[in-house]
């Protein structure tokens, strides 16, 4: 944003290309820094457990962690694509409410005022004291679990999308208003495209949120999944294969993660010009 | 166009604070007319009221003897910041109006690539704006009021962002694209020279609650350069105006504790 007014025209030809190498230069500047500290860290990890011989059900090296995760690739494999099911199916309701909810109140004058405090309330509910009720009323299914997702992440969507929607402010409003624009109109041409960038924001905070709550609901209690997984190996002392979940789970964050990005980048195409030059 | 005694008071825990107080006008067609007077006087809230965002308490708008009191869609509105979006072209942004008049978005996109060359935008029809100076930013915001097709144009300040140099050039290039377009521009202005140097008519707003105190007519040929800026009849014009808004001494700035000011 803070580049929007500068501008030689005749950048604009090569503007381009710039901006791809832009991109990668920016991607190899974000993901090394990371991956080196994780590299050392990991060294430093496996050198300690070299050193102290202290006990793999303690504390296995991060080898021991990969060669037996390995082993059990199958078995985690299934596991891990029970809780992106999971996630997936939850996340998807929760988008769908999220987006209901919002456009809701902001064509509702008022609304947001009575429902907005209530979204907050809903997030000061201890998911460790919910998500066991759930188990209980609901059974070890699918529905559950669900409900634990929808809960721990429409509400940053839902105060995404609500913001977003007004992120154009009141004079983009009385301009639409002055050509005569409808109610449905000022949403369509200003509202919906103004609140997307945010949505974004959200929806990358959220997805990880997910991941969490769909391991969360499952270490409760289900019949397949990472979170299980993590528990029954927890209660064999087998923390080698806990850790090699816990990693895999990161990974499918991370992945999630990324593909908001990517998804951004195909919808929101303008807000990633504005930030390349800003 | 008609302004016939609108009066307008805006609601204040310390009971209604009145800022329109009888503000009456006949604009004809095709005049360029700017309003100016001194900050916090009320401009914008008049600009508002013309434009159908804000509705008079009382006092009638009428444009070709229709009453078009608060409602919108009656003037190409033209506010102060360029309020181009970013997830639209320029050409596309140029269109909205029209889109939002219900033209087919094809042809609406068309006509703007159509009239964007006049404006200076040629090549440019599918850049963003963030891809813009300043200038030419304002001059997508201008064609996009234009394209719209109202009689009248209202234009809230439309070059108080710029720097002097650009301001100057926009000057002359807003000039000629009402010469060639003739519609009735009404502009809200600050600027005692951008006001002669553009208008026919200059309707001189009093401080608030502001009604109007003077109307000047501009006597200089069209289309003016800068010679007209040494003219005898501009220097008289400036002079009358700056003595007016400073005159009476109440014209100075005041403590403004409403929205209606800014």
């Amino acid at each position: 944003m803070a580049g929007r007014r500068s501008l030689a025209p005749s950048s604009q030809v090569s503007f381009p290309r710039a901006r791809t190498s832009l991109a990668r230069t920016s991607l190899a500047r974000t993901v090394l820094p990371p991956l080196a500290a994780l590299l050392v860290l990991l060294i430093g990890w496996q050198l300690y457990v070299m050193l102290s011989a202290v006990e793999p059900r303690i504390l296995p090296s991060p080898l021991r962690v990969v060669e037996q995760g390995w082993r059990q690739r199958e078995i985690i494999a299934d596991h891990a694509l029970a809780t992106l099911t999971v996630t997936l199916i939850g996340f998807g309701i929760s988008l769908v409410v999220a987006w209901v909810l919002a456009i809701w109140i902001d064509f509702v004058p008022g609304l947001r005022t009575a429902v907005l405090p209530l979204l907050v309330a809903s997030q000061t509910l201890p998911i460790i004291a919910i998500a066991p009720l759930m188990i209980l009323w609901f059974g070890f299914g699918l529905l559950p679990k669900v409900l634990v997702i929808v809960l721990v992440t429409f509400f940053p969507i839902a105060l995404g999308l609500i913001e977003g929607f007004s992120a154009a402010g009141p004079r983009a409003g009385a301009l639409l208003r002055a050509m005569g624009a409808s109610r449905w109109q000022q949403f369509r041409y200003v509202r919906l495209p103004a609140a997307l960038p945010r949505f974004f924001t959200a929806l990358r905070i959220g997805i990880t949120y997910a991941v969490v709550g769909a391991i969360f609901a499952e270490y409760v209690g289900a019949v397949e999944g990472l979170g299980i997984y993590m528990s029954l190996q927890k209660n064999s002392f087998r923390t080698d294969l806990v850790l090699a979940a816990v990693a895999v789970t990161a990974a499918l964050s991370v992945s999630l993660f990324l593909v908001t990005y990517l998804v951004e980048r195909l919808v929101v195409p303008w807000n990633r010009a504005g930030a390349g030059r800003g | 166009m008609r302004l016939d005694d609108l009066r307008l008071a805006f609601p204040t825990p310390a009971g209604p604070l009145p800022v329109l107080d009888g503000v009456s006008a006949t604009i004809g067609r095709g005049e360029f007319v700017s309003i100016i007077g001194p900050s916090g006087c009320g401009k914008s809230t008049l600009f508002n009221s013309m434009a159908g965002l804000l509705q008079p308490d009382t006092g009638r708008l009428l444009i070709d003897d229709i009453d078009r009191t608060s409602s919108t869609a009656h003037c190409g509105y033209m506010p102060q910041q360029d309020l181009l979006f970013p997830w639209r072209t320029i050409a596309q942004n140029a269109a909205l109006g029209l889109e939002v008049q219900g033209v087919p978005r094809r042809e609406a996109r068309q006509r703007a690539r159509d009239l964007l060359p006049e404006f200076g935008l040629g090549g440019f029809e599918d850049a963003r704006p963030s891809e813009l100076s300043g200038g030419m930013r304002l001059r997508v915001a201008l064609a996009r009021t234009v394209l719209q097709e109202r009689d009248v144009l209202l234009l809230d300040e439309p070059l108080g962002a710029l720097d002097a140099l650009t301001r100057t050039e926009m000057q002359d290039w807003l000039q000629r694209v009402w010469s060639r377009h003739r519609r009735t521009v009404i502009m809200v202005t600050h600027d005692v020279r951008e006001a002669t140097y553009l208008s026919d008519r200059i309707l001189v707003l009093g401080p608030r609650p502001t009604r109007i105190v003077k109307d000047v007519t501009v006597r200089l040929a069209r289309p003016r350069t800068i010679d007209t800026l040494t003219d005898p009849e501009f220097l008289r014009v400036e002079a009358l105006l700056l003595r007016e808004l400073r005159g009476d001494g109440s014209a100075g700035p005041r403590a403004s504790n409403s929205p209606a000011t800014t």
